[in-house]
């Protein structure tokens, strides 16, 4: 197997942790991962991206190259359509529409779901929103993960004990809000990808 | 036994350096080289065996503090940005002067593409120039087994060793596989030899021919190192000479083999036979390297400009910015277009509509308020001129605030205002943080006080080494006492919180100081924002189980 991912959203929104959970599954599953991050000045509210590679061989490049990556996971719509050019033909877009609006020149929301729409492969729906009906408005994150896992070549169990393992600490009241999160997110893909 | 970490480049070589008998670990924080320390103080080894792990004031304290453990026989190491290496100049230079005891591993991380720096200047430079051997992860295995390898050479040739770090390298996690058993750490023991370790003329120039000797034996040493290799190709139109990460790049686009011979370099000095035996077996020669044409500009020399030697130079490479794959990609199909089974589809069209996103000081931040107030105090003057520092507060040249005019390294603004000041600005301010003042600040601090210069030094003090994620800063509690000591005027020394609704006594106060006509300091203080609440949800924490 082998899913080469870039992970988006701005400084502060939580892309890392997704990047750990999927980190401490594959490392459970005895695969090989790369993951670049960004850390320092830019974390401060800017755009922040995350190289994520897995694969059961082992892995070169610590970053995706152009038109590499099977797909773009983004907390925000804007920074989803950020890296475009790195996704595959066949790759998939699978983003939060809830907009981050920290800049006076942030497109129009209409703009930017035209935008979205003019790919054949996206997920994109206002994943704040949804976090916040089945679980908390801080699970969006999970939520977004969940909405992803159907296109990563591994198993849903598997991610979810990830999930466990990284929150676990943090007690099983919060491993339940996210585990919720995450399952939201993966049925409502699924049920997208029976549509069509 | 082995077991399977997940870690950071950073990381894998704190732990590689924890499992190797470390004693001592010291540090300036500084991207991308934080994590270093950090790792080193989270984790139970360092309890266990009560290993040094406090930060530094700066980076040249803390190789001098790296320094003095070596000179005690045990195993040390001290980390920093590649810029710190620049503030630590003169002990590491000299380092290779006096040599090293117990090994010491000199960790520099380099930015290319500067994604938290001023410049792109390349660590080996420096090794070269010191005579230092320096090693060159490609991956985070390499970056674990380097620290063993690193002090058992250090101790061996009795010098200093430095790992040389990437951005990409430092902040990327892979599975490494580290051991379970760890090497003791050393028992205190002096040097053999002691002249040496006092660089006076008499002994450095005995000295010096040791050392000139010793370089020629570690280039020995680099012909056989396990991280050097030469790999050979059927295909021998091109030998590639590929560097540290460089060589996963490499490595990517061939994931059955390289068809052309390849030297994958990680340690040096350079293992020229290994390279002179490349350049023989191939008709041309690509040098693919992380950073600066470090390696390209030593093979080719200032003179050949025409030859065979590609790489950063000759422009197949980008001679700006980090390596990608995409790069390397480019670089190879430019020397040899038929290698079509190296294209990738074209890559879809960047979006038209995606906006710049630069970082921004947060909400609440207590630097805002300080520009807030200095901005309007500043209004009443023709041409005010404010001498930035290193810190968050430097994104208080962007939108809003547009404050600042000069940004050079750490501790310049206090010197840059002392600069202008003389040369009749006014009024002239310089703007710094706590942790940058007792970095570098202090020393020029001492310069205007001793002129009495006409200028307002503005300590923004949000408690804490902010722009790298909050770690302890070495003034907290004494900034005040400092500047007092330092000989500042009590009465020019003003401190006040920076806090929205003291807008204008802010403002007010910057103009009375700016109004003396000699040097004030004025300390506008509140706890960083993002610090205070972590502290904040730890006592939370805390009460909850209380």
């Amino acid at each position: 197997m082998k899913t080469d991912i870039v992970l988006a959203g701005v400084g502060g929104q939580g892309i890392l942790s997704i990047a750990t959970i999927l980190g401490a599954a594959a490392l459970k599953e005895n695969l090989h991962l790369k993951q670049a991050e960004v850390h320092g000045m830019s974390q401060r509210g800017g755009d922040v991206q995350s190289n994520l590679r897995l694969s059961s061989d082992p892995i070169a490049s610590d970053l995706i190259p152009l038109g590499g990556a099977d797909l773009i996971v983004s907390l925000e719509p804007m920074e989803a359509l950020r890296y475009v050019s790195y996704l595959k033909p066949t790759g998939w877009i699978v983003t939060n529409t809830a907009p981050f609006v920290n800049i006076d020149n942030y497109p129009e929301e209409n703009a930017l779901n035209e935008e979205l729409e003019r790919f054949d492969n996206v997920v994109a729906f206002d994943m704040d929103a949804m976090s916040k009906e089945v679980a908390t408005a801080r699970a969006s994150n999970m939520l977004l993960l969940g909405a992803a896992a159907p296109f990563i070549d591994m198993e849903v169990e598997k991610i979810e004990d990830g999930i466990r393992t990284v929150f676990g600490a943090k007690g099983e009241n919060i491993v339940e809000t996210n585990i919720k999160a995450f399952r939201a997110g993966y049925d409502y893909t699924r049920n997208l990808l029976k549509t069509r | 036994m082995k077991t399977k970490n997940l870690l950071l480049g950073d990381e894998a070589l704190a732990l590689g350096a924890l499992h190797a008998g470390l004693s001592g670990a010291y540090a300036y924080p500084g991207t991308p080289s934080t994590e270093i320390l950090e790792f080193v103080q989270s984790h139970p080894i360092t309890k266990e065996r009560n290993i040094h792990s406090h930060w530094s004031s700066n980076e040249k304290t803390a190789m001098e503090e790296a320094l003095g453990m070596s000179f005690a026989g045990k195993r040390s190491m001290v980390s920093m940005k590649h810029v710190g290496l620049n503030v630590a100049a003169d002990p590491f230079v000299n380092s290779a002067m006096t040599g090293a005891n117990g090994g010491i591993l000199v960790i520099s991380a380099d930015d290319p593409s500067m994604h938290s720096s001023q410049n792109e200047q390349d660590s080996r430079y420096y090794a070269a120039f010191a005579f230092i051997p320096c090693l060159e992860p490609s991956n985070q295995q390499e970056a674990y087994d380097m620290a063993r390898y690193g002090f058992v050479l250090s101790e061996k040739y009795g010098i200093p060793v430095m790992v040389r770090l990437v951005t990409r390298l430092s902040h990327s996690r892979a599975v490494v596989e580290v051991d379970s058993e760890y090497l003791p750490q050393n028992n205190i023991h002096f040097p053999k030899f002691g002249p040496q370790w006092v660089l006076m003329p008499a002994n450095s120039k005995r000295r010096y021919v040791e050392l000139l000797k010793d370089y020629d034996k570690l280039q020995q040493v680099s012909e056989t190192s396990p991280f050097n290799s030469y790999r050979d190709g059927n295909d021998k139109s091109i030998g590639i000479i590929v560097s540290g990460i460089a060589a996963n790049y490499l490595d990517e686009l061939f994931p059955n083999g390289c068809p052309f011979p390849v030297v994958k370099v990680s340690q040096y000095p350079l293992p020229v036979e290994m390279i002179s035996s490349l350049v023989a077996d191939t008709d041309s020669l690509l040098i693919i390297e992380e950073g600066q044409p470090f390696i390209e500009q030593r093979i080719r020399g200032e003179l050949d400009k025409n030859g065979i030697v590609y790489g950063k130079l000759s422009g197949q490479l980008p001679r700006t910015g980090e390596l990608t794959p995409d790069a390397v990609r480019e670089a190879l199909l430019t020397l040899r277009p038929e290698l079509s089974e190296l294209r990738l589809p074209e890559p879809k069209a960047a979006s038209q509509i995606v906006m710049p996103r630069p970082p921004a000081l947060c909400q609440g931040c207590s630097h805002r308020d300080v520009y807030s107030a200095l901005n309007d105090a500043l209004k009443e003057y023709k041409e005010p001129k404010v001498f930035g520092d290193i810190g968050c507060y430097t994104l208080g040249y962007l939108s809003p605030f547009n404050a600042i005019d000069t940004c050079l390294d750490m501790g310049a603004s206090v010197t840059m205002a002392k600069g202008a000041a003389d040369a009749g600005v006014f009024p002239s301010i310089g703007i710094i943080g706590d942790s940058t003042f007792t970095h570098s600040g202090m020393t020029g601090l001492l310069d205007a006080i001793n002129e009495n210069t006409n200028m307002v030094l503005i300590i923004s003090d949000n408690l804490t080494t902010g722009m790298t994620g909050g770690q302890d800063s070495q003034g907290t509690g004494k900034l005040e006492d400092i500047c007092m000591g330092l000989g500042a005027s009590p009465e020019h020394v003003r401190t006040i919180d920076a806090l929205p609704k003291l807008h204008e006594d802010i403002k007010q106060l910057f103009l009375d100081e700016i109004n003396y006509p000699g040097l004030s300091v004025v300390i506008v203080r509140r706890e960083c924002i993002q610090t205070a609440r972590r502290h904040a949800a730890a006592k939370a924490k805390q009460a909850k189980k209380d």
